[in-house]
């Protein structure tokens, strides 16, 4: 037994979670993974805050299309009923609510369900920041999908975030390499733990109290 | 007869002064207006304010007019990319202002413009850095941030084609800013590939109307396309894909 499941177990694990009909924005970096596990007999529609739902996969060789792009500017395709519209619509469905999921990064996430992803604040680095603070705020349930230690070991959930905030009170659920979090108002339940980990190994882990 | 048609894009540009603030259109290189940002940089105009979502990529296009030091400042979201060298060497130099915009506030702050409102209360941004300073309020017991909103005194967009009234159609995501930065500027230009004759246009389809459109030029078809049929063997930047293998290599 491990301690750990590998990132594409762990998209697989976050697609499965992903009912029909559901409208989601899985952004840029680990989170896309999550598209190559959602069963391709549900009907689950794709958002890229760039201007399409309904976005596919990325296209065979030769048929890449400048015009049509992901929001991290890679070669995508639409899918049969995809629709375009330009950015004031494209975030207007995301800040009004009628996304049903977005699968994010995460530098850090309290268990407040404060959110860090956009900057690690080290001075002469460039900020950018994209469409960031929008996804965090921009969906019914907001996703991360993380390992749970950093390089250095420290734990990704944490008390307070240290890092510049993405959104406040944002995220509802934490999937990392070792468990899945619920992020509740007394803090991280353990949703489910993989392999050997238990509530009190990834409260050792973590440095918090979890339920 | 009203006619919004412009012979080519050196003259569609040629009024644009030094300190003109200038949208331009395009996500990364999708919809990026290059024929007008090419004609703008032979016509020099400096101290610019640009609002884009990005700030260049490679050493085309908005990158190049950067790189000729035409842009005093830039207002985008996400300027720093993989292949954004030549803003990054501006800006750690001193030589460009930033100002940071979430991209949702982006488009909604140019929106609100071209929609004549005021100042709009966004959620994006709350109780975070670059909410800094700016006004906040509870509303039904959700956080906002007082968000103004961005004008333009030029807008240079890029569309699929246009009539002589100004009326656009776009081509799936490279339609991104292009129909609220042509509502927010006093005035817009536009590149088409092609201009078509007045009624050929379904009014159903139109998505900016020509009442937005001052100038409107056609510079030919986009590589990847073929009497409007797609026909690809182009990389992302539009290249021959051979070509681009032989660079790689």
């Amino acid at each position: 037994m491990s301690t750990r499941i590998t990132r594409d177990e762990l998209a697989a694990r976050i697609a499965a979670d992903i009912p029909e009909g559901a409208f989601v924005n899985l952004g840029i970096g680990a989170p896309t993974l999550v598209a190559n596990y959602l069963p391709e007999d549900l009907e689950i529609i794709l958002h890229t805050e760039n201007g399409l739902l309904g976005m596919g996969s990325a296209p065979v060789d030769g048929q890449v299309d400048p015009d049509l792009i992901n929001a991290g500017k890679q070669a995508v395709t639409a899918v049969p009923g995809a629709a375009y519209f330009h950015h004031a619509d494209s975030f207007a469905m995301m800040r009004g609510g009628h996304l049903d999921v977005c699968v994010l990064g995460a530098f850090q996430v309290a268990q407040n369900g404060d959110l860090a992803n956009w900057s690690t604040g080290a001075p002469g680095a460039i900020p950018a920041v994209g469409g960031a603070m929008d996804l965090a705020i921009g969906a019914k349930d907001v996703y991360v999908m993380t390992d749970l230690l950093a390089k250095d070991d420290s734990s990704k959930l944490v008390a307070e975030c240290t890092y510049p905030l993405t959104g406040v009170g944002c995220v509802s659920r934490v999937y990392t390499d070792h468990a899945v979090f619920d992020v509740t108002p007394e803090g991280f339940r353990v949703r489910e733990a993989f392999g050997e980990n238990t509530v009190a190994s990834l409260s050792e882990l973590t440095g918090l109290e979890l339920q | 007869m009203i006619d919004k048609t412009v012979a080519d894009a050196a003259s569609a540009v040629a009024d644009i002064p030094d300190g003109a603030t200038v949208m331009i259109g395009g996500f990364g290189r999708a919809g990026q207006p290059v024929e007008l940002i090419d004609a703008l940089i032979a016509h020099g105009a400096r101290n610019l304010t640009i609002v884009n979502n990005n700030a260049g990529n490679g050493d085309t296009g908005l990158a190049a007019l950067l790189a000729k030091g035409q842009v005093r400042k830039i207002v985008c979201s996400f300027p720093r990319q993989s292949d954004s060298w030549v803003f990054d060497d501006l800006y750690r130099a001193g030589r460009i202002e930033l100002e940071l915009v979430p991209q949702g506030n982006l488009a909604e702050r140019i929106r609100a413009a071209g929609a004549g409102i005021g100042a709009f209360f966004s959620p994006t941004g709350v109780g975070t850095e670059l909410a800094t300073g700016k006004e906040e309020r509870v509303i039904d017991g959700r956080r906002y941030v007082l968000e103004y909103p961005i004008t333009a005194d030029f807008a240079l967009i890029s569309a699929l084609k246009g009539d002589r009234w100004g009326n656009l159609v776009y081509r799936e995501t490279a339609r991104n800013f292009g129909p609220v930065m042509a509502t927010a500027a006093t005035t817009t230009i536009v590149q088409v590939d092609e201009i078509v004759p007045l009624g050929s246009l379904d009014p159903e389809a139109v998505v900016t109307p020509g009442i937005f459109v001052n100038r409107v030029v056609a510079v030919g078809e986009r590589h990847w396309l073929q009497g409007g049929s797609f026909v690809g063997g182009v990389d992302l930047e539009g290249k021959p894909a051979d070509a681009a293998e032989e660079e790689a290599a």
